[in-house]
């Protein structure tokens, strides 16, 4: 394996023994497929409890008082409190970016205090010795509530006469900015044509298969707790942890093992979660809360709730001039906390029409506070949306001009030499390359075959649709996103690695697993610069006594930042074993390499393997001269310093039938070509396109969370909120086209999160595109089949 | 006639080993599993039927272990994940689903194996629409499918070589 | 999502099970299949003090042909109705509604009889035994009576069961020869509850048995298709989560073009 070119700063991963590029099986897999995990709930501890949580069932009411003697006499009843007394060991939080200029939300409990606000905001703790028994007291509780006015209509919530949430706020209110580049107006009026059109997003939810769990473990003995937890992001629940319970945040540990599925659901601060730490150290006793699926679809965070107008200009060719959006949102009643929920609007004013080439671009967004659930970051943050209004416009305004939805990408999309460049917006790009993966696609769909049989259908009363979607996506942020607000959240990552006494190397990363594949493309990217078989290679991940300060997984940022990380710890690791080499082989260090776990003289297989070496570092240090030290443990952090977002690209297509009698659309099939920079392992990253695109499938067909007019959610099951399963759904073509990001050695970007906000805009498109020649068109997600029917005037 | 009860006496084989507890009535079969037996393989989803995260096999039968209380399964041969892979009765599914990374985070991983041996025995040549509609009750969040529809697929075709 | 305490009984005989729910009248129910009652309890939107487990009564299981019948024991597991060979020569109806029927795992332990005895709008068996124009059988503490499918039916979870009887058994008269039926139905995923269903059996009449569009199972009967489509109108289905009423009845007239053409 050829090293680290000093003077060009670049690894050759195209060598032979090198792991990056390949598609590699993940060794924990296979205690996985064993049913040898470990999540949170199968975890047991001495002295456990359990906590169930009395939840309000209106969405806005004063609690008058809280009865629970009777409750609290009932088999196994530890103790029951309620939201006063949680906020007398917890510190209120506030979800607060202060760079999101003017954001506001006042400080939160983790039970509700006084007032209620959602329906499902819990209300009272419940600890017994087993869940059961705890949600048979629960049910003995009674509590007194007064119903007050909620307010629920977004579009509504400014307005004066709407029920305010917050006394202490003029309205409902929680965070209004507006982007302009100043000549909108004058482009429009001049335009040849505008398109205008309202599109709705339907508020829906991550319906992870895990639901949240945690078990809080406090030992008073020491003052120190233990959190096992099923989030993405350890060390910044250590912080939340320590701060809001004021204990030592060194004496507070975090522990996340496997992980059932995230998707940002579980990255949040909740109030069932951090009661459950409370009541830990109040009770000086393990407490353990596992959500279930009821009080998952009423507390996990939900998020895309949407209305968002939309105007393009283009000229009589078809090149877009001008792009307007007006954003509405409603949240929860609260930002959350630490994120906030004003990212995902900032994340639609930041990227709509990111791809494209038009100059002028107006953005204005409104996050209201209501009487729902809270809304907050789930996987592709806004991406969804923005990606579908600006691709919906894009080819509302093709049809208009008889453009081929094709051409008229080919003819708006930002040029591949064109780098680098910035948006309208302000999005600063590294280099991407839209027309490369549009001409992929392309190809990979045999778009022209999939026209001419699509006319040849229409004639039989067929109608299919072909909808394109191209895209940008935020992955490996800097500072920028959270720790420039004053989040505590890290963006920068670290890798401690070490050469262990047997001669295997372990890997300690701040960034973290949840099924996507972390562990083994750290692995991979150690093993590769270092110079040795995978199989000699542990990663350790979320442990915050275990792995360096890190950020955890999010915003697609494993691969990026935290593969630089383990990346610049191996070839650091690797100059300094080739030092002890040196020593002992008698030679210079640039005589020597690392090939297949051995410190071989350049181009020889002569030399000892690292085994040997370790040996004498660990136990024969007398064979070392006096002066020298081996260090066989080396850290490294990484940052992105030139760029807030390192943007990947690319593009998706769907090809769908919709049966125009009943509405129902079925999924032919899907395309996606991504450019995620260097690719570590292919079959991974697939796999993350192919996953996230059936979340998105999700929110422009099947999911929605249903509320009625009185902020009650109507279908908090399985069987009536609808999520993808497996008979509806396509199968998916994948394809990469690699530009390495230069702000890292390892030229890797994220692609986590792609997959999910191309997905409803071409769906959306495709369905739009089956339905044209009957004059009809859909601009509402999920596209249920009365949603098409309606716009085919067959249902009123 | 005995007067109904609230802790109930059992005896049942899990993964070919007698068992003998006494449980509350209301136990599923699934906490039983996890809780009194310790066997955390078999994961609680949604506890009312649809997911199919708990799915283990009664009596050579896929069951949800949700739905079932305990009680119910006294007398009965339960297999669980666990008990299947000691056996090695699902190694090539399993060999199979870390191939084509038919998992990612694992959760319904357990439900998908004892579901797609149930598939493989009662349509032996599955085409891929047929295991699909099979796997109807399972949901997976992380996958989207294709790779687990291709894990089986290949089992399929390995069993069907062999057979020949 | 813990099921409330409850006490349990395991009666081996029709009559035990009789005497339970004799003694413990509205605190008592009958625990069949489980799937559709169980998470009802894991909602905690059921709470029977009591829970009497009928599953190891042998009696109550099997499909009989008799020379005039098909009898299917309450107990028969949708699975054994799938697999069966009498079923699908006997009663090709029923054969056709079991794939739609959930999921595998859920048609291993669910039952026949109860599911006729939930009685859910969007549920297929029902349906089918209206179309077949069975009757059930149903044992009480003054013995068996009968109930012919048409008056089984009553309403949303409603039937014509008394407090304290037991749904033992369902005869379908055997098919005449010549006769013919054709099922489908509109669901958004496989196996999910019908947003419109139909069970038709062409015979003397033509009989379709519409589900999903009310609070129970309506028969259309005509002598032919065009008589059975001419009526589709007079449906009145209610909205549901997934639909208004204005799509169900669109989608039960499309249905109900595409299903029974086959019976033309």
């Amino acid at each position: 394996m050829s090293g680290f070119d000093e003077t060009t700063k670049t690894l050759n991963f195209d060598a032979p023994n090198s792991y990056v590029g390949r598609s590699v099986t993940r060794p924990n897999a296979r205690r996985l497929a064993q049913g040898r995990g470990q999540f949170v709930d199968d975890i047991v501890l001495p002295r456990m409890v359990h906590v169930a949580y009395l939840r309000s069932p209106h969405a806005h009411a004063r609690i008058v008082a809280v009865k629970s003697k009777k409750a609290a006499a009932m088999p196994g009843v530890v103790r029951i409190v309620t939201g006063a007394e949680i906020a007398m060991v917890v510190k209120p939080y506030v979800g607060v970016l202060t760079h999101l200029q003017g954001m506001r939300s006042p400080p939160q409990y983790p039970l509700a205090v006084d007032v209620a606000r959602w329906q499902g905001e819990p209300v009272v703790a419940v600890v017994a010795e087993s869940r059961a028994q705890a949600e048979d007291a629960a049910e003995a509780v009674e509590v007194d509530y007064e119903e007050l006015p909620a307010a629920l209509d977004a579009e509504r919530a400014l307005d004066p006469s709407e029920p305010k949430i917050h006394k202490e706020f003029d309205s409902n209110l929680c965070f209004t900015r507006t982007v302009d580049t100043g000549n909108v107006d004058a482009v429009m009026r001049a335009a040849h044509l505008v398109v205008e059109d309202t599109i709705h997003f339907g508020r829906h939810t991550g319906v992870t298969m895990e639901p949240r769990a945690i078990l809080a473990d406090y030992n008073r003995a020491d003052e120190s707790m233990t959190v096992y937890h099923c989030g993405q992001s350890p060390h910044m629940v250590q912080g939340i942890v320590a701060s809001r319970l004021s204990l030592d945040e060194h004496r507070v540990r975090i522990v996340a093992r496997d992980v059932g599925g995230s998707f940002g659901i579980k990255i949040h601060t909740y109030g069932d979660e951090i009661a459950a730490c409370a009541l830990s150290l109040m009770l000086n006793r393990p407490v353990k809360f596992t959500a279930d699926r009821y009080e998952s679809f009423l507390s996990d965070i939900h998020a895309r709730d949407h209305r968002v107008r939309a105007k393009l200009a283009v000229d009589r060719e078809g090149n877009m001039l001008a792009l307007e959006i007006d954003d509405l949102t409603g949240v929860g009643p609260y930002s959350m906390f630490p994120r906030s929920s004003g990212v995902e609007c900032n994340q639609i004013l930041n990227l709509t029409g990111g791809p494209y080439k038009h100059k002028e671009y107006r953005a204005k967004g409104t996050v209201v506070f209501q009487n729902k659930n809270m809304m907050c970051q789930y996987r592709a943050v806004g991406h969804p949306i923005a990606i579908a209004v600006a691709e919906h416009m894009v080819e509302q305004a093709a049809a208009k001009l008889g453009i081929d939805a094709a051409e008229m990408r080919k003819k708006n999309l930002i040029p591949d030499d064109a780098y680098p460049c910035k948006s309208p917006s302000g999005m600063r790009f590294e280099a991407l390359s839209h027309h490369a993966c549009i001409d992929k696609l392309l190809g990979l769909m045999d778009y022209d075959q999939l026209r001419r049989e699509q006319a040849e259908l229409r004639n039989k009363g067929v109608y299919r649709g072909i909808g394109l979607s191209s895209f940008i996506e935020v992955t490996n942020p800097s500072p920028m996103f959270y720790g420039v607000g004053g989040a505590r959240i890290a963006a920068q990552d670290g890798c401690t690695i070490k050469l262990d006494a047997n001669g295997s190397i372990i890997a300690a990363t701040g960034v973290t697993e949840q099924g996507q594949g972390t562990e083994t493309i750290m692995a991979q990217i150690a093993a590769t610069a270092l110079g040795v078989e995978m199989s000699c290679v542990k990663v350790l991940t979320g442990d915050t006594d275990k792995v360096p300060y890190g950020g955890g997984t999010w915003a697609s940022r494993a691969a990026g930042i935290g593969g630089e990380a383990v990346l610049q710890a191996s070839l650091a690791l690797k100059r300094n074993i080739l030092e002890v080499g040196a020593v002992i082989l008698k030679t210079s260090a640039a005589e020597l390499d690392i090939a297949d776990g051995k410190v071989v003289k350049k181009g020889t297989e002569q030399g000892l393997t690292l085994a040997e070496l370790a040996r004498i570092c660990y136990y024969r240090g007398n064979e070392l001269p006096v002066d020298f030290q081996p260090e066989l443990v080396v850290t490294r952090h990484y940052r992105v310093k030139d760029y807030a977002f390192v943007f990947s690209n690319g593009a998706q297509g769907c090809h769908l039938e919709v049966d125009t009698e009943t509405g129902f659309v079925r999924l032919l099939k899907m395309w996606c070509v991504d450019d995620c920079g260097r690719v570590i392992n292919p079959k991974l990253v697939d796999e993350q396109a192919r996953g996230g695109i059936v979340q998105g499938i999700g929110g422009a067909l099947y999911e929605h969370c249903l509320y009625d007019d009185r902020g009650q959610l109507l279908n908090a099951t399985m069987a009536d909120y609808l999520v993808p399963m497996a008979a509806e759904m396509p199968d998916i073509v994948c394809a990469h086209v690699q530009t390495p990001t230069k702000t890292s050695v390892l030229g890797a970007k994220g692609a986590g999160e792609a997959g999910t906000g191309g997905a409803p805009g071409a769906i959306m498109n495709a369905v739009n595109d089956a339905l044209r020649p009957l004059g009809a068109k859909v601009t509402q997600q999920p596209i249920t089949p009365e949603v098409v029917l309606r716009a085919l005037g067959k249902v009123k | 006639m005995n007067a109904p009860v609230e802790t109930v006496e059992i005896e049942l084989t899990v993964n070919g080993e007698r068992v003998k507890r006494s449980v509350p009535a209301r136990m599923s079969l699934a906490d039983f599993l996890r809780t009194e037996l310790e066997l955390t393989g078999t994961h609680l989803g949604c506890e009312h039927g649809v997911c199919g995260a708990c799915t283990v096999r009664v009596d050579g039968e896929i069951v949800r272990g949700c739905l079932m209380f305990a009680v119910q399964a006294d007398g009965c041969k339960v297999d669980t994940v666990e008990g299947l892979s000691e056996s090695r009765e699902i190694e090539e599914l399993q060999s199979a689903f870390v191939l084509t990374n038919a998992l990612q985070c694992g959760f319904c991983t357990p439900g998908i194996l004892i579901a797609a041996q149930s598939l493989l025995r009662d349509i032996p040549n599955p085409s891929r629409e047929q295991i699909r509609e099979y796997l109807s009750g399972n949901y997976c969040r992380c996958t989207g499918y294709q790779a687990i529809v291709d894990a089986i697929e290949a089992v399929a075709k390995a069993r069907a070589g062999r057979a020949r | 999502m813990k099921a409330p305490r409850f006490a349990y009984a395991r009666p081996a005989s029709v009559a035990e099970t009789l005497a339970l729910l004799d003694r413990h009248k509205d605190d008592a129910r009958v625990l069949a299949g489980g799937q559709s009652l169980v998470p009802m309890l894991n909602f905690r939107v059921a709470a029977p003090r009591v829970l009497v487990d009928i599953n190891r009564i042998a009696a109550l299981s099997g499909i009989r042909v008799t020379k005039t019948h098909v009898r299917i024991g309450a107990l028969t597991r949708h699975v054994e109705l799938e697999r069966s060979p009498d079923v699908a020569k006997h009663l090709p109806l029923v054969a056709a509604a079991m794939p739609h029927i959930a999921h595998p795992a859920i048609r291993n332990r669910g039952t026949f009889g109860g599911s006729c005895a939930l009685a859910d709008p969007a549920a297929e068996l029902p349906a089918c035994a209206l179309a077949l124009e069975a009757t059930f059988v149903i044992a009480g503490k003054k013995g068996e009576r009968r109930v012919a499918a048409e008056d089984f039916f009553k309403g949303l979870y409603a039937t014509a069961l008394k407090p304290g009887e037991l749904l033992v058994a369902a005869e379908f008269p055997l098919p005449k020869p010549g006769s013919k039926s054709a099922f489908g139905e509109l669901a958004r995923r496989q196996g999910d509850y019908a947003m419109v269903g139909i069970a038709a059996h062409r015979s003397t009449k033509l009989r379709a048995a519409f589900f999903g569009v009310g609070d129970r199972p309506e028969v259309i009967e005509a002598d032919t298709v065009e008589g059975v489509l001419s009526k589709v109108e007079t449906l009145a289905p209610r909205a549901d989560l997934h639909a208004s009423a204005a799509m169900k009845l669109h989608l039960a007239k499309v249905l109900a073009g595409r299903v029974l053409k086959e019976l033309a």
